[in-house]
């Protein structure tokens, strides 16, 4: 039984994940964005070496699923309380793991200070285009006329402003080394997501400099679709406005082989 | 080790660093900025973590996850800066963690002035932050003791897994008297079994202040609270002077308490026989010191550089057995040897009175010589 259940064994957890059911609702891309910081660190052999930092959001409870040192920062603080981590320990890989409403509103200021001064950490970014824990309100990504708990008539411009685009935005510091953005959406793009990750992490493992990975993600709970609707309305919603791709990668970040 | 002249944020920045500081993270205001200038230059000297974070909510959260690896860390600001950190104290005492901070109070509410003030002894020793839970608050009235307790606040901290605050004013800060330092210590190598550091041959470790279930975070905050009876228990400081034969005594803590300490001499000169109490841990209070003393004196002045905070505390323990007054001067003002004196004349003369507030006998003494107020 044991023989034949190894033989055919061709997708198990990482060592970096819990047997913890997640929270997540059904078709939501937070468990695979999980997933893929999982298995990225299981391939670098960082278990023992990964301290991570959860936000408050959806994935406040990250620290269950996740099978390594964990601490749990107030809302948008994760990137300040990963410097504090960090810098005690350089030798570990050091991350945070944000919402949008975590780390583009509460927690801007904390997000482009990490950013600016280099400080060696991985953020791990899902942007779903509103906040998805309290329910659905309005975020400071949520698209042009997107409807929301908090924008009912769609959000107007006039007088909500425009979305953020987080990463052209800390794009523009020279104190990022890698910043770019992926999406969930489909197999493809999945895979893209992971190696970004790697190369993320790699950037943190060799000293380089601040790394961050924008994922764009689902929310089909908040939006009020099926989960195929909502891998829809990334391709065809999400992605015209934030499209994916590099949006600062150093010189340096070239010589990363993944 | 020799006596030197120190200037009192130098003085407890350097203190810290020789009482084995692993980490300092903070931002600039007025009157604590020496203190982060100092070490700005000699932690990265020896080594260790120095940030200048982008403000006290970036210092605070660095502080914050510091602590969560077990290393020795602290930040130190003034009154402005410290409401921005009252987040991130709710949230490193709802974690369990040890951490120390520095408030050098100045003048307030609002940005009010950078003079020396007493005006956070609320915010700091009744909370401040959501949330029960009790930082232990040490009060030194001179530049020696301002570095013996921020030992003190590392091995409090530490002991009982929580928040050690040295609590001083601008005055403090900025003043120089010589003073000795302590040895230099080494840094920590061996850590609490707590310390998130990597979960290499263990299980992970995780750090949180979050309880859904609201029995849970009952018991959390029944344990925080039984570890601080401990605290009630063990570790509460005073200081006692002229008590024995007193018929009055002042009640008032650091630079307060050593203007107080000079009227007081005064008036023993001038042959009242008033005493001096000056609580040095604000939190735990000295609470039984002050029954015990309310039960033999006839009269009890409260003084402090703010409109009346430890005094409701004094009330509380009091309870009418002493007539108490109170003498105040909040907005950035010391208060004058000489007006001490006054009051301690006063109530001499036995015009002190057990009905009312005191706060409301001294507003009305405060407009009758301030008419413009
Ligand atoms: C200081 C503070 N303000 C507000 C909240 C309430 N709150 C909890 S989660 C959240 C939004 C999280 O949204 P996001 O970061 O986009 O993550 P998601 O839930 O979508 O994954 C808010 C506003 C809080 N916990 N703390
Ligand atoms: S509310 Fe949205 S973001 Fe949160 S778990 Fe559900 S689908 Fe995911």
């Amino acid at each position: 039984m044991d023989e034949f259940s190894k033989e055919t064994l061709v997708y198990e957890r990482p060592n970096t994940l819990t047997d913890f059911t997640t929270h997540y609702c059904p078709g939501c891309t937070h468990g695979i964005a999980h997933r893929l910081t999982a298995e990225v660190l299981e391939e670098m052999n960082a278990r023992e070496r990964a301290v991570g930092v959860a936000s408050v959001g959806c994935s406040v409870f990250a620290y269950n699923y996740f099978n390594f040192d964990f601490v749990q920062a107030p809302h948008g603080r994760a990137p300040a309380m990963a410097t504090g981590v960090k810098r005690l320990l350089p030798d570990r890989i050091v991350f945070t793991y944000q919402g949008d409403g975590d780390l583009a509103s509460i927690g801007m200021s904390e997000i482009v200070a990490a950013a600016a001064r280099g400080e060696n950490i991985t953020v791990v970014f899902i942007n779903n285009t509103n906040y998805g824990m309290t329910g659905g309100q309005m975020a400071p990504t949520t698209l042009p006329g997107q409807v929301t708990t908090s924008s009912p008539h769609g959000r107007d411009v006039e007088t909500a402003g425009f979305p953020i685009r987080v990463s052209e935005m800390l794009s523009t510091l020279d104190g990022a080394t890698y910043v770019v953005r992926r999406s969930l959406h489909d197999p493809k793009n999945i895979r893209m997501a992971k190696k970004a990750l790697r190369i993320a992490f790699t950037v943190q493992e060799r000293g380089l400099g601040f790394s961050m990975v924008e994922l764009l993600s689902t929310c089909p709970t908040n939006w009020g679709m099926t989960p195929m609707e909502s891998l829809h309305w990334v391709e065809t919603k999400m992605i015209p406005y934030y499209p994916v791709g590099d949006y600062k990668v150093a010189p340096v970040v070239a010589e990363i082989k993944v | 080790m020799t006596k030197q002249l120190l200037k009192g944020n130098v003085a407890i920045a350097e203190a810290a660093v020789r009482y084995g500081l692993q980490a300092y993270f903070g931002y600039p205001i007025t009157p604590q900025t020496e203190l982060l200038e100092y070490l700005s230059k000699r932690m990265p000297e020896l080594g260790r973590v120095f940030v200048q974070a982008e403000s006290e909510l970036g210092a605070v959260n660095m502080v914050y996850g510091a602590a969560c690896t077990g290393a020795r860390v602290m930040s130190s600001s003034s009154s402005p800066g410290v409401s921005l950190m009252l987040e991130g104290l709710s949230y490193i005492a709802g974690t369990e963690l040890p951490a120390v901070f520095v408030d050098v109070m100045r003048g307030g509410p609002g940005l009010g002035n950078i003079a020396p003030s007493q005006q956070d002894y609320n915010q700091i020793v009744h909370g401040g932050g959501h949330g029960d839970y009790y930082p232990i608050v040490l009060a030194p009235a001179n530049i020696q003791e301002a570095i013996d307790y921020i030992g003190l606040a590392f091995t409090l901290a530490e002991k009982y897994r929580s928040l050690a605050i040295l609590l001083i004013d601008g005055c403090l800060g900025q003043m120089m008297e010589p003073a000795e330092l302590p040895e230099m210590q080494p840094v920590r190598t061996v850590y609490p079994a707590w310390a998130a550091r990597g979960a290499a041959g263990r299980e992970p470790i995780i750090h949180t202040s979050i309880y859904l279930n609201p029995l849970d975070q009952e018991k959390t905050n029944l344990r925080i609270l039984s570890r601080w009876r401990e605290v009630q228990a063990k570790e509460i400081r005073f200081r006692g002077y002229y008590l024995d034969d007193a018929k009055y005594a002042i009640i008032a803590f650091g630079t307060a308490g050593r203007v107080a300490l000079s009227a007081v001499r005064a008036a023993r000169n001038a042959g009242i026989k008033v005493g001096m109490f000056r609580p040095i841990t604000l939190a735990p209070f000295p609470a039984q010191a002050i029954r015990e003393l309310s039960e033999r004196l006839e009269g009890i002045l409260v003084v402090e550089m703010n409109s009346g905070q430890m005094l409701e505390d004094v009330l509380a323990n009091t309870h009418n057995r002493a007539a108490v007054e109170f003498y105040g001067r909040p907005g950035g003002n010391i208060p004058l040897a000489d007006d001490i004196l006054t009051e301690i004349k006063r109530i001499a003369q036995g015009k002190s009175t057990l009905n009312g507030h005191p706060r409301d006998r001294w507003v009305d003494r405060m407009l009758a010589a301030n008419p413009g107020a």
